[in-house]
């Protein structure tokens, strides 16, 4: 199998960080904006990986790949975090909608503008 | 203590305290108090050993910079890490009185060290760190930790204001990263030294890279027009959480924006670049100046002036960069720093006591309040002080240098921004306190604040009032590993 050039990488990881970039600013769903931002992460992860096998001819270079073992972590504590807060807000926005249709629907509303000005 | 153990405290103190009340909860405050000894008098090392021996190095485990990672302390993270110190001390104190008048669960109120643990670890590692792929990992620990914090009181404000925090935080991250990309493809090094010697011509690619991971740490250090996320944030976070976000979280981005451009790539710092980031500045301290005096309530006064007083962080770099004195400007901006974390985190507190005894903080509601929270008032007020600039505050000492360098550099117009800007501050804080002070025939019943709520507020403001004097040392302090040789002439 020919291999492809590092180059094609490079480009390949710049344009998913675009499409998760866009992706992120113009969807209202919070889950598919955390999905979003994984993309954007694996475009990166991309980049630094066919930036390895530039940077070093024979054997890559190990360092960019401690790197992105590093950003993985952390991009799975990012998501696990935002999984856990879009949960939470789920519920509490459920339990809004169980108060209004409970009667003092008014009242919760009102509050809830004010403190949010 | 050596420095090894100095550093090492630093970091791991907080860390294992983290560690440890996540597991055990109900003893989380013990905890933080002996972090903040443990970590207090490790930064009275660090200072010392900074002050007597100037830039001190700590190689990890014994490995040298290219595989290994180094931890540097110079005056300006010995300075930073001692804000954090004193901050951090503070709300040890007041937060278990504010978690036991707010009637929270005992759930609620355990949950709070672990987080504020974390985010104190990452300050830490966050200053001390001397290479860019470094920076980054202290950079997501510290938004985890402070979404975490924001999310605390789990009602549907606040989880919003959290969701959009962590989006905001996430997407500038991996900008940032991506540019540590580009300039390890470039460059073959992450560390800041090496950097800066290696990237002196500067090029398109190292132009890119400092722009995207500029304009991440822009974002997540909340200068206008990228400051949307920070006023719900703060203002719908627990008193001590706010206090901590906004005196301490964003100035760990700029922190990092400063050895970036000063340090690491100090070879593309442009008179364009320079002013640019200067008007900006300019841009935050009108607009919220002019946010903060239109709002309605009490916090998002507060958050609205963080917005326009980190603005003031930033005309430092046009004041500074380029040939000449830079120093000036440079230790009134770090001045200015110091006195606003601790004026913010005052204020904040003192805010929290006003709106635990209000019911509310409407701040046509705060009628007379004087009359049950005379210190809190007085606290607020002194706080006000120093970020309006009256003598003696830190607030005063760091706008009159960055003043005397704008005058020396002939470059009015900043000298009209500080002016404007402080007039606004002014205008901002005495509309509270009118409110404050006026007299009421029957005070509407207040609910009670414990004393030490009262008396940490204070503490903290007094400090910010007269850290005027600790201007002289901070400089000193400041000067060590500073970019400019000590005669101020020419740039090395």
């Amino acid at each position: 199998m020919p291999e492809a050039s590092p180059t094609l990488y490079l480009l390949a990881g710049a344009l998913l960080f675009a499409i998760g970039f866009h992706s992120l600013l113009v969807q209202p769903h919070v889950l598919r904006r955390v999905m979003a931002l994984n993309v954007m992460g694996v475009g990166v992860f991309l980049l630094f990986a066919a930036l390895a096998a530039r940077t070093r001819g024979e054997t890559p270079d190990p360092v960019p790949h401690a790197m992105v073992l590093t950003g993985i972590v952390v991009s799975v504590c990012a998501t696990g975090l935002a999984l856990a807060l879009a949960h939470r807000l789920e519920a509490a926005e459920e339990e809004e909608r169980e108060d209004e249709s409970a009667g003092d629907g008014r009242q919760a509303r009102a509050e809830h503008e004010e403190t949010d000005r | 203590m050596s420095l090894t153990w100095a550093m090492a405290l630093l970091v791991l103190a907080p860390l294992a305290a983290a560690a440890l009340s996540f597991a055990l909860p109900a003893i989380g405050r013990w905890l933080a108090l002996a972090t903040v000894a443990a970590v207090g008098s490790a930064v009275v090392r660090v200072a010392e050993l900074v002050l007597g021996g100037g830039v001190q190095v700590h190689r990890v485990g014994g490995w040298s910079a290219p595989l290994g990672i180094n931890l540097r302390a110079d005056g300006l993270a010995v300075l930073m890490l001692a804000i954090t110190a004193i901050v951090g001390g503070v709300v040890t104190l007041y937060t278990p009185a504010y978690l036991a008048a707010n009637r929270s669960s005992p759930g609620q109120r355990q949950r709070f060290w672990s987080p504020f643990l974390l985010l104190w670890t990452a300050l830490d590692a966050l200053f001390l760190s001397s290479d860019i792929f470094n920076l980054y990992v202290t950079l997501e620990l510290l938004a985890l930790a402070a979404v975490t914090l924001v999310a605390l009181v789990g009602k549907r404000p606040a989880l919003e204001a959290a969701m959009r925090y962590l989006f905001v935080s996430l997407a500038a991250s991996l900008l940032y990263l991506l540019g540590v990309g580009l300039v390890y493809g470039q460059y073959a090094t992450l560390d800041l030294a090496l950097l800066a010697e290696r990237s002196a011509t500067g090029g398109p690619t190292l132009w890119v890279a400092a722009s995207v991971m500029s304009g991440g740490l822009l974002a997540k250090a909340a200068l206008f027009p990228m400051h949307f996320w920070l006023p719900p944030a703060h203002a719908n976070a627990p008193a001590p959480v706010s206090a901590l976000l906004s005196s301490l979280v964003v100035k760990g981005s700029f922190y990092i924006l400063l050895r970036l451009w000063f340090e690491g790539f100090s070879g593309l710092m442009t008179p364009a670049a320079a002013q640019l980031f200067g008007a900006l500045g300019a841009a935050a301290i009108l607009w919220g100046s002019l946010n903060a005096l239109l709002a309605p309530r009490l916090k998002r006064l507060v958050a609205y002036s963080t917005v326009a007083q980190l603005g003031y962080l930033f005309l430092l770099v046009p004041l500074a960069a380029g040939p000449g004195d830079g120093f000036t400007a440079w230790s009134g901006g770090l001045i200015f720093l110091g006195a606003h974390a601790c004026a913010k985190a005052a204020m904040f507190l003192s805010a929290g006591n006003m709106l635990h005894a209000a019911g509310n903080d409407r701040i046509r509601d705060l009628d007379g309040v004087t009359h049950v929270l005379p210190l809190s008032a007085f606290s607020f007020g002194l706080s006000g002080m120093s970020l309006v600039g009256l003598p003696p505050s830190g607030g005063f000492a760091g706008k009159w240098l960055l003043l005397r360098a704008a005058i020396a550099r002939g470059q009015w117009w900043w000298v009209a921004t500080l002016l404007v800007g402080s007039l606004l501050a002014a205008a901002y804080v005495i509309r509270v306190l009118l409110h404050a002070f006026t007299r009421v025939e029957a005070p509407a019943r207040h609910r009670p604040v414990p004393r030490v709520m009262e008396w940490t507020a204070l503490g903290l403001a007094a400090l910010a009032a007269g850290l005027g004097f600790a201007a002289s040392g901070s400089a000193t302090l400041l000067r060590v590993g500073a970019p400019w040789p000590p005669a101020g002439v020419g740039r090395g």
